[in-house]
């Protein structure tokens, strides 16, 4: 790295530096143009701070961290004199991302993820590329991060009031996550949903990891035919699974309440976890089959070899080799169940409401920020859920010896 | 493994706990504040004075045909008392799907001795609607953006000129011909018998082509509120309840326009097929929850009137704010000087005809 950005030549800072800098500075001064009503003089405005914010840290400041720190500060303060506390912070990261990018460029780090060769078409596209990647990343990523600050709003709208955009404490509250925590509209929900999506997930994991083991031999006849029918509910549109599931487990439900005399409660539970079993079986069915592949069938002749029987040799040997498998499967179970709307307004009655029905008739007839909180607090558990599964993989590798792929 | 154990237990203890209590009734009603108004006037009270019942919502109101239809079809009947408007009212006893109410032996009379079929009066539309409150379909517009004129007129909602930007109307043909064709020059007694003809449901699309690209649709009475907070548009339709809730209760930059204001009945339906103790139970209720104090009740949490006229005295100041809520009742006489008296028998058979003609407008 060293090597490589000593022989790159420091490039023209007048021809080259200040005019892409100024670039940026007027894409920046555009957006706030636009958000005090005159983009054009914003723009320019940008263009020209830009250059000469480049040109001062370049010039006295060498050192990049002193240089970055005082591109934030002078942004910082510029920005507090024109919009107050939330234009020092937002001019702060302004001011970090214009000396970045006057660094970056000054000292030909632009091209150090190229080869010593490339053209500068080359490393125009390269960077370009970068650019593209980063933009993906940010259009997946927006929709979800922009419900976080919403869900602390002060108003029972989904808007960036004045007083959150000023960055004023009053214009943030924590009442909407209080409505979720104290509300019964909202802890019935959610105490059904740990309900529903726990035995759903069983039953998914322990059926579709039969299957799979099932199909995965070559002796069983029309097995093509079976996977096909069992992975169905994943490519019918839920819609049509769900009229008839309604209609199926209406006579289900019937024959539970009037010959078994099961509580009309009981049997509500019965229907939606069956309904939601059914729709996880295939996410399970399908991890399990691509784990199996890589299944050592030796093993189990080993096994059986040795004297154990099938279900010895399934849970001493084939189990504990395909577990990863059967460990995602089960969270795409268990994450189907949780998410899942259409179903469970067609099969569950009220007493069995989950949470994404409660969020979808909060939608629908009165958009309040509650289900924002709720939002934020599944997508940090998600987030958890998916780090921890993570890190208890890298630990097996790392025991079994393998190194982390 | 103990998670699991853990699980299995907690859950069974749920599930027992819910068949343990005597009974669950499940009130299909709309969410929201007008949920609420009900959960605190009549389903709170009750259950305190019946510790046995239980009352369980769904906010299905939307779907209540259809899922009634199901229902009904599939003999799976989860539904114990209905919120509906007065056509699906008008459509559900007509199929039979619910169960006529006696006037005179099942519901309240009122204190005087009135009996609740002259009380409720023009409001009770056929012998299964039980109704509750007046509600009506009436425009709001953002303070701050109308300049120092405000808007007086339903017809400001076609001044461009007057009012730039963009408005928020229901999407659905009811109530906005009417307002098109009165804004058209139809005098409002003429409504309806221009709207039997061809021409006159021309003329009312042709009306609203001259707004139409500053029009944002929507389907749910949330929507309004949220677009009118947000300053996405200038003026907006949707039910008063929502707007007086965004005025008073949310403190946002908006104002009501009464003007030729489309008043909507909402009620009760009781589903046929109701085991006779569940039947029981919920006819007791009814009776309980439609009184002449229980609906004046209902006014201290949402600005809907009474349906009863021996309710209107009684109506309070609201329950948190005690501001006076007559003044907000789309029956109060100040606010109620031009009305549009919306046509349901019309619209009964003309709706699906007029609903295809709108949907062809939309796309078009």
């Amino acid at each position: 790295m060293t090597i490589r950005t000593s022989i790159v030549p420091t490039p023209s800072l007048a021809g080259f530096t200040l005019p892409i800098n100024a670039v940026a500075g007027a894409l920046l001064g555009y957006l706030v143009g636009t958000a005090k009503g005159n983009p054009v003089l914003g723009a320019a405005a940008g263009a020209v701070f830009a250059a000469l914010l480049a040109l001062v840290i370049l010039r006295f400041a060498p050192k990049r961290s002193l240089g970055r720190l005082a591109g934030a500060v002078i942004t910082g303060v510029v920005g507090l004199a024109l919009a107050g506390i939330a234009g020092l912070v937002f001019g702060a990261l302004v001011g970090l991302v214009l000396s970045w990018l006057a660094y970056w460029l000054h000292t030909g780090d632009y091209r150090s993820n190229v080869p010593v060769y490339a053209t500068s078409g080359d490393v125009l596209w390269s960077n370009t590329f970068r650019l593209i990647c980063g933009l993906i990343f940010f259009f997946l990523i927006a929709p979800i991060a922009v419900v976080i600050p919403l869900s602390f709003n002060a108003e029972n709208f989904f808007t960036f009031t004045p007083a959150m955009l000023a960055l004023d404490p009053d214009g943030y509250s924590l009442k909407h996550y209080q409505d979720f925590m104290t509300n019964p509209d909202w802890l019935r929900p959610l105490k059904n949903s740990f309900i529903i999506a726990p035995f759903a997930t069983i039953i998914s994991v322990s059926l579709g990891t039969l299957a799979a083991i099932g199909l995965s031999q070559s002796h069983v006849p029309g097995r093509r035919a079976i996977m096909a029918i069992l992975i169905s509910p994943m490519i019918v549109p839920l819609i049509i699974s769900a009229t008839g599931m309604f209609f199926f487990y209406s006579g289900l439900g019937v024959f539970l309440e009037d010959t078994l005399h099961f509580s009309k409660d009981l049997s509500g539970y019965i229907k939606v976890i069956l309904a939601h079993a059914v729709l996880g079986i295939p996410f399970v069915i399908i991890t399990v089959t691509a784990t199996l592949v890589g299944f050592d069938r030796s093993l189990t002749r080993a096994a059986a070899n040795m004297g154990a029987g099938p279900v010895r040799t399934f849970f001493k040997v084939q189990m504990p080799l395909i577990l990863p498998g059967v460990i995602s499967g089960g969270l795409f179970a268990f994450i189907t169940s949780f998410d899942e709307v259409v179903v469970v307004l067609f099969v569950g009655s009220a007493v069995q409401k989950t949470l994404p029905w409660q969020m979808f008739t909060g939608l629908r007839e009165q958009i309040s920020p509650t289900i924002l909180a709720v939002a934020t607090i599944l997508v940090v558990i998600s987030i958890l859920l998916l780090t921890t599964l993570e890190l208890l993989r890298r630990r097996s590798e790392r025991l079994r010896g393998m190194s982390p792929s | 493994m103990k998670t699991t154990h853990l699980l299995l237990a907690t859950s069974a203890l749920a599930m027992s706990a819910g068949a343990a209590s005597a009974v669950d009734l499940t009130f299909v009603s709309w969410g929201g504040a007008y949920q609420e108004s009900q959960l605190k006037a009549y389903a709170e009270p009750y259950m305190a004075a019946h510790p046995d019942v239980n009352i369980i919502w769904d906010e299905s109101s939307a779907e209540a045909v259809a899922k009634l239809r199901a229902m009904n079809e599939a003999g799976n009947l989860t539904w114990d008392l209905v919120d509906v408007t007065v056509s699906d009212s008008m459509r559900l006893c007509d199929e039979g799907l619910a169960r006529p109410i006696d006037g005179a032996t099942e519901l309240a009379a009122a204190p005087d001795g009135t009996d609740a079929d002259t009380d409720f009066g023009a409001t009770r539309v056929n012998e299964c609607f039980v109704p509750q409150i007046v509600y009506s379909t009436t425009w709001g517009y953002r303070t701050d953006l109308v300049g120092d004129t405000p808007p007086t007129s339903v017809c400001d909602v076609f001044d461009l000129a007057k009012y730039p930007g963009k408005r928020a109307m229901q999407k659905r043909p009811i109530d906005n011909v009417e307002w098109a064709l009165y804004c058209d020059g139809v005098a409002k007694e003429d409504i309806y018998s221009v709207l039997s003809t061809d021409e006159g449901v021309a003329r009312a699309f042709a009306k609203l082509d001259t707004i139409k690209d500053q029009v944002v649709w929507w389907t749910a009475g949330a929507e309004t509120p949220q677009l009118l907070a947000d300053g996405e548009v200038v003026m907006g339709s949707t039910f008063n309840g929502r707007l007086f809730s965004a005025i008073a209760e949310q403190n946002q930059p908006i104002g009501m326009l009464w003007d030729m204001q489309s008043y909507d009945i909402d009620g009760w339906i009781v589903p046929t097929g109701l085991s006779p103790e569940k039947e029981a139970i919920v006819m007791d209720f009814l009776m309980f929850a439609t009184d002449t104090q229980r609906l004046a009740d209902q006014a201290k949490y949402i600005s809907y009137g009474p349906a009863r006229a021996s309710s209107a005295p009684l109506v309070g100041k609201h329950e948190a704010l005690g501001i006076e809520m007559a003044p907000h009742m789309p029956t109060d006489p100040a606010n109620a000087t031009n009305v549009l008296h919306y046509d349901y028998t019309w619209w009964a058979d003309h709706r699906d005809d007029i609903d295809a003609k709108f949907q062809a407008w939309l796309a078009q």
